[in-house]
């Protein structure tokens, strides 16, 4: 007689367990992914799904081990999984706290592009009628202060911020000096096209930490395409800058966003090859938003989620190839959501949050000193729609501004964990509410998600993903490096 | 192999029971130093005023009048200056510290809650205090510079407040040294013991905690007690809540490595914030030899899953490191993890190796390997 125990002496002699909330998604015909609260998945085929909730999956069965080292069902002793479940609950929504992160400010309206899908930019020589004052950026920046964060970002944009650049000096010296006494983690951005960075702007970047956030829509007739401006020449300013910037400010110092038009569509692996060629790290594979210019010349509608997601899905499979040959390249729409399911974070940006980041994770100063929760929020008031302005800063307190009724309101409205269908979703732990798009396109913050674009890209996206996920584990290997890196 | 405990051919004026002696071989010592102290005879030299004098092979003649003397067998020739023995009245003798030794540590108890199927020190159900009586008596004999130090068992917290007061006399006696406990983190999971275990504030304290599998029934069979998996978790978390260092320790064998993976993933997902991750491989001593069918598989048939934990802990940034493992039977993609590790009093290689050109890499096998079956893939290097 062995005075050692088999396993089945450790297995759970009563069959009896506990379900832990749960939700689940078909993929295909015979399989679904269960979800829980903080993310994490597993597949399990249909018919394991069904002995799962009638209680008679057995515990000699390999699912029910992975299911209960998963936290989708518990023995009556475990303790820890309940412990487990909350720290990742806490974890997840521990930024919630630190309330206000990102500000922007809306330096001037006037640009020296004049992109089809731009939203809000002004052909215009008028400063006075365009440009932020300093007057107004005074009182933006005692909003900004009154943030409980620690980690306070501002991040100029334009139209084209370098052509008041005057003014960022301005900002950037005020921020830090007030900054001696509030010892903030204080982080600038300026999102600019490069076009006009002379090395003087570089330099004072180089020297207060600016971080530079520029635009890279593809190879030359493509980005030029999208982006007229005088003298057809966009492209090769931005290649000639962003040598200059990393030489002046640091490889590091610059990134660039690409934005996907029609013309973009059938040119994914021309796109992403130019951002290998000039030395960057990922991509973000973004789709257009529905405002402004976008929507009045009608490139919004020329082409739908259907067809954004092949380009998406195209993307990705070359990114992973690309991978796999060794060349580290991140998708970073991917990367938010997978950040979500493989980890206990959240990566919070602000359109995949649930709260809505809207106004309470970021707030923009628009150059008039009225306020809007997100950006999009001041496209829609550009388009005649003004639910989303929060206040001006003229006239409004910091009080008045982040408790106004339309704010609040849509954040309730639109918090997924109770909105119709989200509530269900097998996808909710990693989506987020969109009360500003929910509202531009459905007339409330809610929406009606059968319908909603921003609902099916992210079921989308997140289908693709898993599938990936369940038959290559190389790329889930990968997936977990892409998480991880930042 | 060393022999670290053993029997003297005689032994003199041990006084108690069992008795700790200091050696030295400083034949200049001042004389205020060379009382309470035993001179270890080994190059005929014999200085006067020592209490206790250590020969090997055979008694010499001309010692010192009155001078206590005992004969220890060539075997015990490795001992040197600043060591600490037991002497005991029957003639045991135990190696407790060797100064020039990286791998110290101070078995604290044979005593366990757990018994694992794989355990190398069998536990013991006797009252063993005397054992951390000893131990407290050889951290005031250890040198102050000594670097590290292991506190193990059985299972060390199962002294409850005593094994805390050892803890709180280390920092006091010896207060640069890195402290490294072995447990099975079961006592952490009482947050009061856990919140005292923190209140001592070493400034370089770690403890090792086994985890075996991401499923609570596995682990609770390895471990052969009930509901451990759940307590050692709930420690893990309550150490780190209190900003303690824990180490996980899963030793790789037949019930632990196809699922390796998915524990590589249940630790980055649920355990991200551990210091230290050790893969270490099995060490044919204890239980293991009675368990060997349920136990033994050849690295070589894991090394995929070794692998794909590696990369997993290691893709979350999870400090990951492959202990007791020959360097030829890993995946060349462990190599940034694997450590060279075995203990040095327990580490030989086998007669297969002896072509072998990254031998100096090598962790190479334990003893017992050697002695008792090793994997019978191992290719050396060309
Ligand atoms: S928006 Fe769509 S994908 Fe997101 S949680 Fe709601 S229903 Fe699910
Ligand atoms: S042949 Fe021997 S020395 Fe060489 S790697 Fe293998 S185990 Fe190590």
């Amino acid at each position: 007689m062995s005075k050692f125990q088999p396993i089945t002496c450790y297995t759970n002699q009563t069959s009896q367990y506990e379900l832990l909330p749960f939700r689940f998604e078909a993929l295909g015909d015979d399989d679904v992914v269960v979800t829980n609260a903080v993310g994490e998945f597993s597949f399990l085929p249909r018919p394991k799904l069904e002995d799962l909730v009638a209680h008679r999956l057995p515990p000699s069965d390999p699912y029910y081990s992975r299911l209960r080292a998963k936290h989708f069902l518990r023995e009556s002793g475990d303790q820890a999984a309940l412990e487990l479940l909350a720290l990742k609950t806490r974890t997840k929504y521990a930024n919630l706290r630190n309330f206000t992160n990102l500000h922007l400010f809306v330096v001037t309206l006037r640009c020296d592009h004049s992109c089809q899908y731009c939203q809000v930019s002004r052909q215009s020589e008028d400063k006075a009628a365009f440009d932020m004052t300093r007057e107004t950026a005074e009182k933006g920046l005692d909003i900004v202060f009154r943030s409980p964060n620690q980690a306070i970002k501002i991040e100029f944009q334009g139209g084209e911020p370098l052509l008041n650049f005057d003014l960022i000096r301005y900002i950037v010296e005020k921020a830090e000096k007030r900054n001696q006494t509030e010892s903030r983690n204080l982080q600038f951005v300026i999102t600019t096209t490069l076009a006009l960075a002379t090395d003087e702007m570089l330099e004072f970047c180089r020297d207060h930490g600016i971080f530079l956030s520029s635009s890279l829509d593809g190879p030359e007739d493509l980005h030029n395409k999208n982006r007229p401006r005088p003298g057809r020449d966009s492209h090769a300013r931005f290649v000639a800058g962003l040598q200059r910037a990393r030489d002046i400010v640091g490889y590091d110092g610059v990134s660039a966003l690409m934005t996907t038009s029609p013309s973009s569509l059938g040119r994914v692996k021309d796109i992403i090859d130019e951002y290998v060629k000039h030395g960057f790290d990922g991509i973000f594979l973004r789709h257009l938003s529905p405002y402004g210019f976008a929507l009045k010349t009608k490139s919004y509608q020329a082409y739908n989620v259907e067809r954004w997601l092949e380009f998406y899905k195209e993307g990705l499979d070359y990114i992973l190839e690309l991978n796999k040959q060794g060349i580290r390249f991140t998708e970073y729409y991917s990367s938010l959501l997978l950040t979500k399911m493989l980890t206990a974070n959240d990566p919070g940006f602000v359109d995949l949050m649930n709260p809505s980041g809207a106004g309470i994770a970021a707030v923009v100063f628009n150059y008039d000193g009225d306020v809007y929760a997100s950006d999009e929020s001041r496209m829609l008031h550009e388009m005649g729609d003004s639910t989303f302005r929060l206040g001006n800063l003229a006239k409004n307190t910091y009080e008045e501004i982040f408790t106004a009724d339309n704010l609040l309101t849509a954040l309730e409205d639109s918090f997924t964990s109770s909105v119709p269908m989200c509530s269900d979703c097998a996808f909710e732990p990693w989506c987020g509410a969109d009360p500003v798009f929910h509202h531009a396109m459905h007339g409330d913050a809610v929406g009606r998600k059968p319908e909603s674009e921003f609902c099916k890209r992210m079921m989308g996206a997140s289908k693709y993903l898993l599938n990936i996920m369940r038959t290559d584990q190389e790329a889930e290997e990968i997936f977990m490096q892409w998480v991880n890196r930042c | 192999m060393l022999k670290l405990f053993g029997k003297a051919i005689s032994v003199e004026g041990i006084q108690a029971h069992r008795m700790q002696v200091s050696l030295t071989t400083q034949s200049n010592l001042p004389v205020p130093l060379r009382q309470g102290k035993a001179y270890l005879v080994k190059d005929g030299t014999i200085p006067p005023g020592f209490d206790h004098y250590i020969v090997f092979e055979t008694r010499l003649k001309d010692l010192p009048e009155g001078a206590a003397c005992t004969v220890l067998d060539a075997e015990f020739l490795y001992l040197d200056d600043q060591d600490v023995i037991s002497l005991g009245q029957d003639g045991h003798v135990r190696s407790l510290f060797r100064a020039n030794s990286p791998h110290n540590s101070i078995l604290l108890t044979e005593q366990c809650n757990n018994y694992c199927l794989m355990c190398s020190q069998p536990p013991k159900r006797v009252d063993d205090h005397w054992l951390l009586n000893e131990a407290m008596e050889t951290i005031r004999r250890i040198p102050r510079e000594t670097e590290s130090l292991g506190i193990t068992g059985g299972e060390p917290t199962l002294f409850g407040d005593n094994f805390i007061a050892l803890l709180r006399h280390i920092k006091n006696w010896l207060p640069r040294i890195s402290l490294h406990v072995l447990s099975n983190g079961r006592r952490f999971a009482d947050a009061e013991f856990a919140e005292k275990y923190a209140s001592v504030q070493h400034p370089d304290l770690m403890v090792g905690i086994p985890v075996y599998s991401a499923d609570p029934a596995r682990h609770d069979y390895v471990v052969q007690a009930h509901g451990a998996f759940d307590e050692t978790i709930r420690g893990i978390l309550n150490l780190k809540r209190l900003g303690q260092k824990v180490e996980i320790r899963v030793v790789l064998h037949k019930q632990t490595v196809s699922a390796l993976p998915e524990l590589a993933e249940f630790i980055a997902r649920n355990l991200l914030f551990v210091d230290h991750v050790a893969l270490m491989g099995l060490e044919m001593t204890g239980f293991t030899r009675a368990n060997l069918d349920a136990l033994w598989i050849d690295p070589a048939e894991y090394r995929q899953e070794l692998s794909r934990s590696v990369r997993i802990l290691r893709a979350y940034g999870l400090k990951t490191s492959v202990y007791n493992h020959p360097l030829c039977l890993v995946n060349r993609d462990v190599e940034p993890n694997y450590v060279k590790s075995i203990s040095d009093w327990k580490n030989e290689f086998a007669q297969e190796c002896a072509p072998c050109t990254r031998k100096s890499e090598c962790g190479g096998f334990f003893s017992s390997g050697i002695q008792h079956g090793y994997s019978q893939s191992i290719s050396p290097f060309q």
